[in-house]
């Protein structure tokens, strides 16, 4: 009889309540766990109900197999640089693409707006901020989410018709996703700021850098982002806040093939210098790498794996594999963190940019526990990332070996968020993300951890027991 | 030789971990050669060096794992599989023995945590959830929560017998596994009686009463104090005699439970009809059986229950009564004046209210308790005591969002100062439960309200008898001998079962129903 196995078996317990039932066994020497439990779905019966329906639906677990497998066997390459308006799908001369879910410029936030304000100038349709709010306001331009157009944005995300973007192709499923250029830090276009300088650097970036980029991309051939990301990840980035391995490791791919594009000596110096320089340069090449690797994910019927976690600044939004491109929104959160000398809470934006799609990927915040230099950057002990890390295996589908992290004896990256899994445990996914100015313009000042809103996936479970319940 | 080679692409690994995960392999026995490597040119080179290469290695990139084993025979060559598999797909950091704290069973599960039992104390309303989430993670279930409905209860029962697994509970207080307490248990002699028992301090005084008369316990299952209703169908019960009637360490059972309904009894007695092993069935206020078969007898006590167990482990004859203590009782009586009439029995213990019901029903006259299921007895405003009334505090209109008694003992103190206050009583008659679950020091605060309820008698010109039992072995944590000891320096008549405490009490008073006088 099986259930006479118990006898022969050291008893090992899951103490599930109240803990002095633990006490009580550790007093008598016997192995027992605590489950801090606290009630699923925040005590919403209703939505407990259908958490429980669904959590055993066989069609539903295959669905986010396959999702999941689509993600590990996601490959991104940069195959190249080209302007936005001539690549990127949906593109118009009157398109501003934006971060996170759509929004209206009335309801945008100051450093989205001067990012429009700047690539408005940047484009030669406003001679100035004022000129740039009155066409903004008009209702001749059309804002839509960077996301909605396979591309990402960090930041404000603001991409315009003639920015240069970086094209990321997923060899495995032959999608592809674009991002800008990183600026660099200080007064950039991603930050809301658009003085002379932003808009000068925007211009270089397109008529100098671009074409050194784009030769020395097609010399070398295309630059396997995937493995650049999973070596960066072993030598302590997490390819969202730090990138600084990831960078080094890039620039070393390219440096030579720049160096044989026989563009004048000042030119290319430039163009070097300007990646050597800037920490973040393969954050805009992670993010759309991640996205590349999450569109082929998106759109199986029955999965509840989360596909997207983007934010403008006002809202954050989720899209769900199985509910394709809907997003399911709610007001965004302030980020908890350290903020420069200077500054404080009241200057803080809400959360912004698209940058979580590294999150929604299973590195960035859920690979802290792999980058304990960015630990202190956001505030925290190594102890507490490494915490983070762990926790998300709780709310993911499962580890993806690509990204195997040293810390953590090389468990595979936590991957492959589950809406379901999320509301069950009442464990949100941690992004770890730079905090802005509330002004447009002043950039960033300092950076933390922020958790989407709950209510994103109650949103999207609520509209899933509706489409496939 | 045989040799196997795998491709799976865009299936990344560092060269770190395959290069000692394929050193590892080529170790193992009836293993010749191994490679495990990303497909990148060079190693596609070193596979076709090796002979391990093929069309497919050679059409791989470097984003393609590749393995490759060359072995002695089909079992080793799978072993070496097996183990590759094993070592790509866990890393070692869930493995780990860490103390750490999680929020879900899955987390900790997901963490490498194995267990083959789960205690469930979590609000009842989300109980059920969780008991069928460790089911289905292959643990048996110990549900104490209470408030699960009977459709869930059984929907679980029905789920943990189609996978060999116990639940017990809901409700369910006490259980002994394998020499372990669980909740509210106490620290156990290990022996030769198995029990399954449908009620909590039921089955705790069985327990003890077992310890203290030199026998003991090979293991002790709860059921839920509704598991032989007719909505449950005695599910655990039967899975439980069955298990433990399977089990060699078991020579006795013991069955504690209220009466079954109709509906189950029969179904039960046909089952109890194929054990071999003795059985002792005590079913509290249940009818007598006439033709049971020779290896089953009947107990009408817990007391009587676990004194023909051990009678039966240590293969002796089983001698009925208790000790005599008329001489000292007598002389206590002496102190009471003819008005003080009346025992009021204020329990932590439910099944002991029950127990000492059936003591006293014999006994004395005027009885009612808010657990008896007697017409006559029945108690129609707690707040209003008349005649003998027996009380289990632990019932939920006493515990409205406080603690079990069990857990918080203090609340019984009022009761005892208010009975303290009511000239018709003489006898105040009290449990004490020490052992895991319980209070730290549960006499203490008994104590507390005895010596309040004396002085405030005293104050009216009054002697107040009480009588305590505790209920807990000689190795409880709390120490049986000191619990005892700051109850008698109150002057309490200390009983050493709850059915020797109810006697007492009814000594006290004189045995009103035709014994004899004070």
């Amino acid at each position: 009889m099986k259930i006479n196995d118990l006898f022969q078996q050291e008893l090992t317990v899951l103490n599930i309540g109240a803990p002095n039932f633990k006490a009580d066994l550790d007093l008598q020497g016997i192995s027992a766990h605590q489950i801090q439990w606290m009630p699923p779905a925040e005590g919403d019966l209703e939505l407990i109900e259908q958490l429980d329906a669904f959590c055993d639906r066989e069609d539903i677990k295959e669905a986010n197999q396959e999702a999941f497998s689509r993600i590990l066997k996601g490959s991104p390459v940069l195959v190249g640089m080209e302007r936005a308006i001539d690549v990127i799908p949906g593109m118009t001369k009157n398109t501003i693409l934006h971060s996170g879910p759509p929004i209206g410029w009335d309801r945008m936030c100051d450093p989205v707006k001067g990012a429009v304000v700047g690539a408005l100038i940047y484009e030669g349709r406003a001679e100035n901020e004022e000129e740039a709010r009155q066409l903004a306001a008009s209702g001749e331009i059309t804002f839509s989410p960077c996301h909605e157009h396979s591309a990402v944005g960090p930041m404000a995300g603001i991409i315009s018709p003639s920015m240069p973007v970086h094209i990321v192709e997923n060899k495995t499923y032959g999608n592809r996703a674009y991002c800008t250029v990183n600026e660099g830090l200080g007064k950039v276009l991603r930050f809301g700021a658009f003085d002379q300088s932003v808009i000068a650097r925007l211009r270089w970036i397109e008529t100098e850098f671009m074409p050194v980029m784009q030769k020395a991309i097609r010399i070398h051939g295309e630059i396997d982002l995937k493995v650049i990301t999973a070596q960066a990840v072993q030598m302590g980035d997490e390819c969202h806040n730090r990138n600084k391995a990831a960078t080094c490791l890039f620039f070393r791919e390219l440096v030579l093939s720049m160096l044989k594009t026989g563009f004048p000596g000042q030119q290319i110096e430039k163009a070097i210098d300007f990646i050597r320089g800037n920490d973040h340069y393969f954050l805009n090449l992670s993010m759309p790498a991640c996205k590349s690797i999450l569109d082929p994910a998106n759109g199986i019927p029955n999965s509840t794996i989360v596909t997207a976690m983007a934010r403008n600044g006002v809202d954050f939004g989720i899209q769900v594999s199985g509910l394709g491109k809907k997003w399911f929104t709610a007001p965004a959160n302030y980020v908890q963190g350290l903020l420069f000398p200077g500054y404080d809470d009241q200057d803080a934006n809400p959360d912004l940019g698209d940058s979580a799609i590294t999150e929604t990927t299973g590195i960035g915040g859920f690979a802290m526990g792999a980058s304990p230099a960015i630990t202190q950057f956001v505030g925290g002990t190594v102890e507490d990332a490494v915490n983070y890390t762990r926790s998300m295996y709780t709310i993911t589908t499962g580890e993806n070996s690509a990204y195997a992290l040293p810390p953590m004896d090389f468990r595979g990256a936590a991957t492959g968020i589950d809406l379901l899994k999320v509301l069950d445990s009442g464990t949100l996914p941690v992004i770890n993300t730079g905090i802005a100015h509330r002004v447009a313009g002043i950039g960033q000042i300092g950076a933390g951890i922020v958790n989407p809103p709950r209510e994103c996936f109650v949103k999207a479970l609520k509209e899933y027991g509706k489409v496939r319940g | 030789m045989l040799k196997k080679i795998l491709v799976r692409k865009n299936a990344y690994f560092d060269s770190v971990t395959l290069m000692s995960l394929g050193s590892k392999i080529k170790k193992m026995d009836g293993v010749s050669q191994a490679v495990v490597v990303m497909a990148t040119e060079m190693n596609r080179e070193i596979l076709m060096n090796v002979g391990l290469g093929n069309q497919e290695t050679e059409a791989a990139g470097p984003n393609d794992l590749v393995l490759a084993v060359e072995a002695e025979s089909e079992t080793f060559l799978s072993a070496a599989f097996a183990e590759i598999e094993e070592k790509l797909a866990g890393s070692q950091d869930k493995k780990k023995n860490r103390d750490n704290v999680y929020k879900t069973q899955e987390e900790a599960l997901k963490d490498g945590v194995k267990a083959n039992m789960a205690v469930i104390s979590v609000p009842g309303r989300f109980a059920a959830r969780e008991a069928k989430k460790a089911l289905k993670n292959g643990m048996h279930v110990m549900l104490f929560s209470d408030n699960v409905t009977v459709e869930q209860e059984r929907e679980l029962k029905e789920l943990a017998r189609e996978k060999g697994l116990f639940v017990m509970g809901p409700d369910c207080g006490t259980a002994v596994i394998n020499g372990t307490g669980l909740c509210f248990a106490n620290k156990m002699r290990k022996g030769a009686i198995g029990i399954v028992g449908a009620s909590g301090t039921g089955l705790q005084e069985v327990l003890v009463q077992i310890d203290r008369l030199g026998g003991g316990i090979a293991q002790a299952l709860g059921t839920g104090g509704r598991d032989l209703k007719e909505s449950i169908g005695g599910i655990m019960m039967m899975e439980g005699i069955k298990a433990l009637d399977a089990e060699e360490q078991v020579k006795v059972l013991v069955l504690v439970s209220k009466p079954p309904e109709a509906a189950v009894e029969e179904t039960i007695w046909n089952l109890l009809r194929q054990v071999k092993k003795p059985v002792v069935v005590c079913f509290l206020e249940g009818k007598k059986r006439e033709n049971l078969p020779a290896n089953i007898c009947m107990a009408s006590t817990l007391l009587e229950a676990a004194k023909k167990a051990v009678a039966l482990e240590k293969g002796v004859e089983y001698t009925e009564g208790i000790r005599d203590r008329s001489r000292e009782i007598q002389k206590e009586s002496m102190d009471l004046k003819p008005e003080q009439r009346y025992v009021r029995g204020f329990f932590c213990g439910g099944t002991l209210c029950a127990e000492a019901l059936i003591v006293l029903r014999e006994r004395l006259t005027e009885l009612r308790s808010n657990v008896s299921h007697h017409e006559e007895e029945i108690l129609e405003d707690a707040r209003d005591l008349k005649g003998n009334v027996l009380l289990d505090l632990g019932e939920d209109e006493f515990t409205n969002g406080r603690p079990h008694p069990m857990i918080e003992p203090s609340l019984r103190t009022e009761w005892i100062v208010d009975a303290a206050k009511d000239p018709a009583v003489g006898v105040i008659l009290l449990d004490v439960e020490i052992g895991y679950g319980s209070h730290e020091n549960p006499a203490q605060i008994a104590a507390e309200g005895i010596r309040q309820a004396k002085e405030t008698a005293k104050a009216a010109g009054r002697n107040l008898k009480v009588v305590v039992y505790v209920c807990g072995t000689d190795k409880d944590r709390q120490n049986l001998e000191e619990q005892r000891a700051i109850l008698a320096g109150e002057g309490a008549i200390l009983a050493d079962s709850n059915v020797e405490a109810a006697q007492l009490a009814a000594q006290l008073l004189g045995n009103q129903k035709g014994g004899k006088n004070r």
